[in-house]
């Protein structure tokens, strides 16, 4: 005889669970942490690269770089100073709390004060995915377009700072700049946002100067 | 590959229950979806089928109740919803603050075993 068995559990509290068990670990040793999404080719890697440009002297960082494949991006963290680890998603289009845990345990963490997870390009599935990060980043970029809140509801709902980058290619593309904040505005009333060009640096050190006000304690002698 | 890893999820929770109740045969799954929660639509049961294989669920049906979504305008206190799938500002006063009354649902609310 069917019978039936209420249940009532969200599908996401597995990783959430996870994701508040990362928060503790990083919170017993003093590490802040962000999570950094965006869609492919916004500009993640470049924004880490500027930030741990600006940062390396002064805090002890580490970047965990999630991507399909490849260790393109771990490698560039690397070389612009940073202790990297690279999760391959094997194809998942976002990392997940059990992912960024075991790349965590290939840390030495209590050696940090911050560490900068990237996400896969992605402007779907990361914003179902809790990871426990203190803080979570968007960055959106000039040459994307201006309608990307209104198709991407609910990742700009859940972030804590917008990042949007490229913006010296604001003469050369059609992005309306007040229509774009209309969409932030009705899904993120108080979000704070950065105007930024990772590549010529204009902008950047109000995200930094945000950006280390939330690093409780610095680790570097 | 999305709902490759939400279908995981749905079925480790559905299992959990179904083992818990004794079951030998679960047959249906009952998820709740908001309109603003994650993508997922019918096609999610062509991975369920792939991975439900050897296990509790196989052959079970999933049915979806979607739950449409419900704002409350924070200035004139009115309820609206989505225009054609997108957000917009209080179709009654033109504000942009609201509250979400409803729509961030995505849970498993029952199965049915035997």
């Amino acid at each position: 005889m069917v019978k039936n068995v209420s249940v009532v559990e969200k599908i996401h509290s597995a990783n959430d669970q996870l994701a508040a068990e990362i928060r503790q670990r990083l919170d017993s040793v003093s590490v802040f942490s962000i999570n950094i999404m965006a869609s492919p080719g916004a500009g993640k890697t470049s924004l880490i690269e500027r930030t741990l440009q600006e940062l390396t002297p002064l805090h002890e960082i580490a970047v965990i770089d999630g991507d399909v494949a490849t260790s393109i991006d771990a490698d560039r963290a690397a070389i612009a100073g940073a202790t990297a680890v690279q999760i391959n998603t094997g194809g998942q289009c976002h990392i997940d709390a059990n992912m960024l845990r075991l790349a965590i345990n290939e840390l030495d963490l209590e050696n940090f004060d911050l560490l900068l997870v990237e996400n896969v390009g992605n402007l779907i599935c990361p914003a179902s995915f809790k990871l426990g990060t203190h803080k979570n980043i968007l960055i959106a970029s000039i040459p994307e377009g201006d309608d990307k809140p209104y198709k991407y509801p609910a990742m700009y709902q859940d972030v804590d700072a917008l990042i949007i980058n490229k913006i010296d290619l604001l003469p050369y593309v059609d992005f309306d700049m007040a229509y774009f904040k209309k969409g932030v505005q009705l899904l993120n009333p108080d979000l704070v946002t950065f105007p930024l060009s990772c590549r010529t640096g204009e902008g950047i050190q109000a995200w930094i100067t945000w950006l280390t006000g939330l690093i409780n304690n610095p680790k570097t002698a | 590959m999305h709902e490759l890893a939400i279908t995981e999820q749905i079925a480790k929770i559905a299992i959990k229950h179904g083992e818990k109740n004794k079951a030998s045969q679960i047959t249906d799954l009952y998820l709740v979806i908001g309109e603003l929660s994650t993508v997922i639509d019918d096609s999610v049961q062509f991975y369920w089928d792939l991975i439900t294989e050897n296990t509790l669920c196989e052959g079970s049906k999933l049915h979806f109740k979607r739950i449409p979504a419900v704002f409350r305008c924070l200035d004139c206190s009115k309820e609206y919803h989505l225009v054609q799938g997108e957000l917009t500002p209080c179709p009654h006063c033109k504000s942009s603050k609201m509250d979400i009354l409803q729509g961030k649902e995505f849970h498993l609310d029952s199965i049915n075993i035997l």
